[in-house]
């Protein structure tokens, strides 16, 4: 919660936090806004309400989820599918967002780019974004335009009609993404080596940009193909938040998505799995563009399953209470104490369709070397679990997590978001609202076990990021 | 045709029903002690966002304590008062507010939230960061440790060199001209003794504008207000003169071994207060406002692939203004990008926009004006920014009136009058292929 003014540090872990996922344009989306009453009395910090939220389902099966509030004339639409990079057939990593940027271009109805210029015509802004599990377009808009915005995104879900031109150049964008967001970043392509080498046999392998010599090959076939096969109603959620009703959402969403009909074909959605990992990778990176040296590790672990979510809390709450902030348990000791570090911090993804990772990042001080922070590193988490959780700071951060639940009403998109990162992840609306209860009830005991249990070895992978040393003569 | 364009055209009439922000009341609050401050109120969440801003920031600092401003102001939350750093963050995490602290060429800022049920205790908490800052040797060691960490980073940053490259062209030896984070040979000097200079400096009651969003009234907010900021001293540093804005037409390379180069490209800008602000803003929201269907976005990406995203802003500071732009592109296909620039620079300072384009510009940013309203946090910070720019009251329901009555004979004369592609100065960073620095 405390905004530090670590900027090296910061810029790796922001990196961290926002690297599943690529968004169409540098643009920021701004997405944010407004709510309807609070729930809490004052006198105890209560959790979220759920009554903000209402689902239905249309008879193609196109899931819909709407988040009111009243507050002001505005409305975010979103469109979210159920396909992303991990979905993709193997020697095409990198379709599912080259199709995402290709979806502005012209479909039967629209000319190229002109879905954009509408939205902005009409005051609004416009942008979508690609991950592992799933595709999203949305666009924000005075809420009395939210029919065009159906009428638009529909039309784009089964009648884009793309050129040879199209592809060539819009080919060329995305390559200069991967340039700017990767091979000029030598932190995002040491998280690219680092993610191959955790995953042996999953798709969560290859990153969702794509690998260059072969984002080089798409072709059009490649990006229909992704486009016919997962872009239906019935492999889309539609999540609109904001001063909206759920009447009048489902009469606009049936007359524009509901004459869509489903594709019977939808695949299942079943991705080659892990094999036990049975062990330990270490890697080390080397790139003269590197000022900061650092330890990056990763651990292979479950994500939060529908109905089950227990272990993905305790290692969620692992991860806060380890590397969450400025009185964790490792900034305690590698920052404070041993003042080994300059950053340290503990990251679990826990919304994920399959198995996910579990990401510690220590920054060491100037004259201290990658092999002592990892050290450290290591003696810290075995002496965390050897003391068991400090239940004070459990309490405070719980009582944390129920006041992010009043913040979280100052931001209804974001309440949207959430929904459709979970929805295409596996989860079900009842899981969502369950999770912030689930989260208080985890107990010490349950998060020490989730550590032992998820911290072996064996399903690690840890990576040396270093600056490439001079050589001399 | 479309049918869409149809659809566009039978809204258009709606546009102008828009309200500008029906919920934005906005209320100036003068507290028992004299402290003026903006209020928006909405008792719908039992939260409020308080945002101080302090006018001066990191151009305060003496030349060779550069980077005192920055460091003081990531101190404030390392320990004040009774309690050390790590009390200071547990007391925090137990009244689950939050409050954050930043710097940059204007202004020291101190956002916070809180919760209506302990709101006594946060602004006590956040009293004693601005009022009782302890700069501690061993915290002040560890934070430094932090900026220093940034400051070599940044040296491998092609963004951050083009941008320190970019400043010291256009201001010189002025604070604007140098990093306000400082140099790793300053920062390493700094003492405890130039922390208490600088937060001395900084945080003084004649630099001081307040926002409020949120569950608080008027009268809590006045004796909040004494509580938190009464004791503030009345006068601050000396705020530097203007800055001579001197930027010739040209290109400047550094030498960087990087596949893409980065570029920042840009000249002379024009002032907030300008009476030509309006028209300029919409021209450059034609020429590179941000939106996939700028001038530059078409050219550049759309039609030619050059680049993920080309952008122009114009920079209006306190101190100086500049107009800036920035790309990246294949090192390859840099100097193919940079001829483009020139020449839509060169176009549209010598052919105008259309009556469409400005139409457009104007129907996008004055739909999007309501939009920036999302949420306590932000809409604070709009308060006080609104102040600091010496903006009216009622600056919010009479913003899009003024957009709207720039006319396309404003656009275009200001076009020709600002746009000075001669004057357009290119900071490359990378090995771009068939371009050379020119002097």
């Amino acid at each position: 919660m405390i905004h530090r003014i670590t900027r090296a540090a910061a810029v790796i872990a922001v990196t961290m936090a926002t690297q599943s996922m690529l968004q169409q344009t540098g643009v920021s989306s701004g997405i944010g806004s407004f709510v309807r009453p609070a729930m809490a009395d004052t006198g105890q910090v209560q959790l979220v309400a759920s009554d903000l939220v209402t689902t239905f389902q249309l008879e193609n099966g196109m899931q819909v989820v709407v988040i009111e509030d009243h507050r002001a004339p505005v409305v975010q639409h979103m469109v979210w599918y159920r396909a992303g990079s991990a979905d993709e057939p193997i020697g095409e990593s990198g379709v599912a967002h080259f199709l995402e940027h290709l979806l502005f271009k012209a479909t039967d109805n629209l000319e190229s780019g002109e879905l954009s210029a509408t939205v902005a015509a009409n005051g609004g802004r416009d942008n979508a974004f690609t991950s592992y599990d799933y595709t999203a377009y949305f666009q924000r808009v005075a809420a009395d335009r939210l029919g065009l915005m159906m009428e638009m995104e529909s039309d784009r879900m089964v009648n884009i009609r793309l050129t040879p031109r199209d592809i060539e150049t819009e080919r060329e964008v995305i390559l200069e993404e991967r340039n700017q967001r990767t091979d000029s970043e030598p932190r995002a392509l040491f998280r690219e080596q680092l993610n191959a080498a955790q995953f042996l046999n999953h798709r969560y392998g290859q990153p969702i940009i794509g690998w260059r010599h072969e984002m080089e090959e798409l072709s059009m076939e490649d990006a229909l193909s992704f486009y016919d096969t997962y872009y239906a109603p019935n492999n889309a959620i539609l999540v609109v938040s904001g001063d909206v009703t759920p009447d009048n959402v489902r009469a606009l969403a049936e007359e524009h998505y509901g004459k869509i009909p489903a594709n019977v074909n939808l695949p299942v959605r079943e991705r080659t799995q892990e094999p036990p990992q049975s062990a330990a990778r270490r890697l080390t990176f080397k790139d003269p563009r590197v000022a900061q040296p650092y330890v990056q590790r990763s651990y292979l672990v479950p994500s939060r399953q529908s109905g089950a979510q227990e272990e993905a809390a305790a290692l969620y709450l692992l991860a806060e209470l380890l590397g969450g902030g400025s009185t964790s348990f490792l900034t305690n000791a590698l920052q404070f104490d041993q003042q080994l570090a300059v950053y340290t911090g503990a990251f679990y993804s826990g919304v994920s369709l399959d198995d996910t990772t579990f990401n510690f990042l220590v920054v060491p001080g100037a004259d201290v070397s990658l092999e002592a922070a990892e050290a450290a590193l290591d003696e810290t988490l075995v002496r965390f679990i050897e003391e068991g959780v400090d239940e004070q700071q459990l309490e405070r951060l719980k009582l944390q997590l129920r006041a992010s639940e009043i913040y979280a009403r100052d931001n209804v998109d974001g309440i949207a978001n959430r929904y459709g990162r979970a929805l295409t992840s596996g989860l079900t609306v009842e899981d969502v609202q369950a999770w912030p209860r689930i989260l208080q009830s985890v107990t010490a005991d349950e998060i020490i076990a989730a550590a032992k249990k998820s911290l072996r070895p064996e399903v690690s992978v840890t990576g040396w990021m270093m600056k490439e040393e001079e050589v001399s003569q | 045709m479309s049918p869409f364009r149809v659809i566009c055209a039978a809204f258009s009439f709606c546009l102008l029903a828009l309200p500008a922000w029906a919920e934005i009341k906005i209320k100036e609050v003068v507290s028992p002690g004299g402290i003026v401050a903006w209020l928006v109120e909405d008792h719908s969440i039992p939260f409020a966002a308080l945002e101080l801003r302090f006018r001066g920031g990191t151009s305060l600092d003496q030349a060779e304590k550069r980077g005192a401003t920055y460091l003081m102001t990531g101190l404030l939350e390392e320990g004040a008062g009774d309690l050390s750093a790590q009390e200071f963050a547990r007391e925090l995490e137990s009244l689950a507010a939050g409050f954050s602290y930043d710097a940059n060429r204007d202004t020291v800022s101190i956002s916070a939230q809180f919760l209506t049920e302990n709101r006594d205790a946060a602004v006590d908490l956040l009293r004693k960061t601005i009022h009782e800052p302890r700069f501690d040797q061993d915290a002040l060691d560890r934070v430094r440790a932090q900026v220093l960490a940034g400051l070599r980073s940044d040296e491998k940053d092609p963004n951050e060199i083009a941008g320190r490259q970019f400043s010291q062209i256009a201001y010189g030896d002025h604070p604007y001209g140098s990093n306000g984070e400082g140099s790793i040979e300053t920062v390493s000097a700094l003492t405890r003794q130039d922390m208490f200079d600088a937060h001395e400096a900084a945080l003084a009651a004649d630099r001081l504008f307040v926002g409020a969003v949120g569950d608080i009234t008027a009268e809590e907010l006045g004796a909040l207000l004494d509580t938190l900021l009464g004791d503030l001293p009345k006068e601050g540093g000396a705020i530097p003169e203007r800055a001579e804005v001197t930027i010739d037409g040209g290109i400047t390379i550094i030498d960087y071994d990087t596949p893409q180069s980065v570029a920042l490209f840009g000249h002379v800008g024009i002032d907030l207060d300008d009476p030509r602000y309006f028209a300029a803003f919409l021209l450059n929201q034609i020429l590179g406002g941000g939106s996939f269907n700028s001038r530059l976005m078409t050219e550049v990406r759309e039609k030619r692939g050059l680049t993920y995203g080309i952008y122009s802003y114009l920079v209006p500071r306190d101190l100086a203004a500049v107009y800036m732009g920035s790309v990246a592109s294949d090192n390859s296909k840099m100097a193919e990008t940079v001829e483009v620039i020139q020449t839509e620079w060169a176009k549209l300072a010598a052919n105008g926009v259309s009556a469409e384009e400005l139409a457009d510009a104007k129907t996008y940013l004055t739909g999007a004006y309501p939009l920036r309203f999302d949420g306590n946090s932000r809409i604070a910070s709009i308060l006080a920014g609104m102040q600091m720019d010496d903006l009216p009251i009622d600056y919010v329901e009479t913003r899009n009136d003024k957009v709207n009555a720039v006319t396309l004979e404003d656009v275009n004369r200001v076009a020709a009058e600002i746009l000075l592609p001669d004057n357009l100065h290119f900071v490359i960073v990378g090995r771009p292929e068939g371009l050379q620095s020119t002097n």
